[in-house]
């Protein structure tokens, strides 16, 4: 059953992402491409490149894409519900607690140990994206096989991003169109 | 302050805006939530915006998503939580609906293709700098225990390709025993 996958697969994206911005992203990697296949690397890495460019979160975003992509617009409300349902649930329940009793030292320490686990993660899944933009669907990862413009663009983008200090998107959006014109 | 049905209304289109303008972000939404809901409305105070925020950003899942419902419930109870959502979930699901609906048309196309693989590599380096910058956080907090979680974990699922989830149970668990250990020291 499709859409029972498609919920319990995003309801595990929602429950197990700590710390935002791209804490999501390790988990939809290893639900969506690893465990379902759902999507190739290679279209998780464009999803990653889309969520960036449009508002919403990365998980949001993503349960709609894969669900349309699975099963339509049903699909995307399930993957959708899916992903906001623990949120909705244990944010309510601390709010709760927290109106009633205004202290919550004892979650954030906890969350301290999280957050280096998370950076983790996160590394681990920027190398899958890396190796899938720079190899493409080969298979064996050799160097003859790499695409060295796209080394150069990364090179570029890194140095625009850290030393300069650009806008990720226009970042991205320069990447694009630099692949574009020099073929 | 004001009936329940104007707040609702008031706050489903304060949250509706934010959701559909704001890029970059959960860190980013709270902020503009603090703006409109603490400087401008009025309706919450800054200290306790601050609390919510912090619940929002250590609780799972999206950010923005987890903000709309303190402030939601805060305000306005169950029905406030739901109008809330709604609102937030509602920019990026039609926004996202509608590109998918032109992805593989547009992914055929070399020109486009050509360009979304360029962006692949640029995503790579935004992700590597963000990674960058968390990891020299995590390093300057001089905490011997944090690096060795960072590598383990590293390790787990770069290389022992661990699921990411039983990383994140284990972690926690690890949090958990030194909070603990923490509140006995403390307590000595």
């Amino acid at each position: 059953m499709i859409y029972l996958q498609l919920f319990l697969s995003f309801l595990q994206i929602g429950a197990f992402s700590f710390g935002g911005g791209y804490a999501a992203m390790p988990l939809i990697q290893s639900q969506v491409v690893t465990l379902h296949g759902w999507l190739s690397m290679s279209e998780f890495t464009d999803l990653i490149t889309i969520s960036q460019m449009t508002p919403g979160p990365i998980a949001i975003n993503s349960a709609t894409f894969v669900g349309i992509k699975i099963a339509g617009i049903p699909g995307a409300i399930t993957a959708t519900i899916g992903c906001i349902l623990p949120s909705c649930i244990l944010v309510t329940l601390i709010a709760k607690l927290y109106l009633k009793y205004r202290s919550m030292t004892m979650f954030q320490r906890v969350l301290n140990s999280l957050r280096p686990a998370v950076v983790a993660m996160i590394a681990s899944a920027g190398i899958s994206v890396l190796v899938s933009a720079f190899w493409g669907s080969e298979v064996s990862l050799k160097l003859a096989n790499i695409n060295w413009n796209l080394v150069i663009i990364f090179v570029i983008c890194i140095f625009l991003l850290l030393k300069v200090k650009i806008n990720p998107i226009l970042v991205m959006v320069l990447a694009g169109i630099l692949n574009g014109i020099f073929p | 302050m004001q009936s329940k049905k104007t707040i609702l209304i008031k706050l489903f289109i304060s949250t509706l805006y934010l959701s559909a303008f704001t890029f970059g972000g959960g860190y980013v939404i709270v902020t503009l939530m603090k703006k409109k809901f603490v400087d401008q409305y009025h309706w919450i105070e800054e200290e306790e915006m601050l609390d919510l925020i912090a619940i929002a950003q250590s609780s799972p899942g999206a950010i923005a998503v987890n903000g709309a419902i303190v402030v939601g419930y805060k305000l306005a109870g169950i029905a406030g939580v739901i109008t809330a959502i709604i609102a937030t979930i509602l920019p990026p699901f039609l926004v996202i609906s509608l590109i998918s609906v032109f992805y593989q048309a547009f992914r055929d196309n070399l020109l486009v293709s050509r360009m979304l693989e360029g962006m692949q590599a640029g995503v790579g380096a935004v992700i590597a700098s963000v990674v960058y910058e968390m990891f020299r956080g995590i390093i300057k907090g001089k905490d011997p225990a944090s690096v060795f979680l960072m590598i383990g974990a590293f390790l787990a699922s770069c290389i022992l390709k661990i699921n990411v989830i039983d990383i994140v149970i284990v972690c926690g668990l690890i949090g958990l025993f030194r909070a603990r250990m923490d509140r006995k020291e403390t307590k000595k």
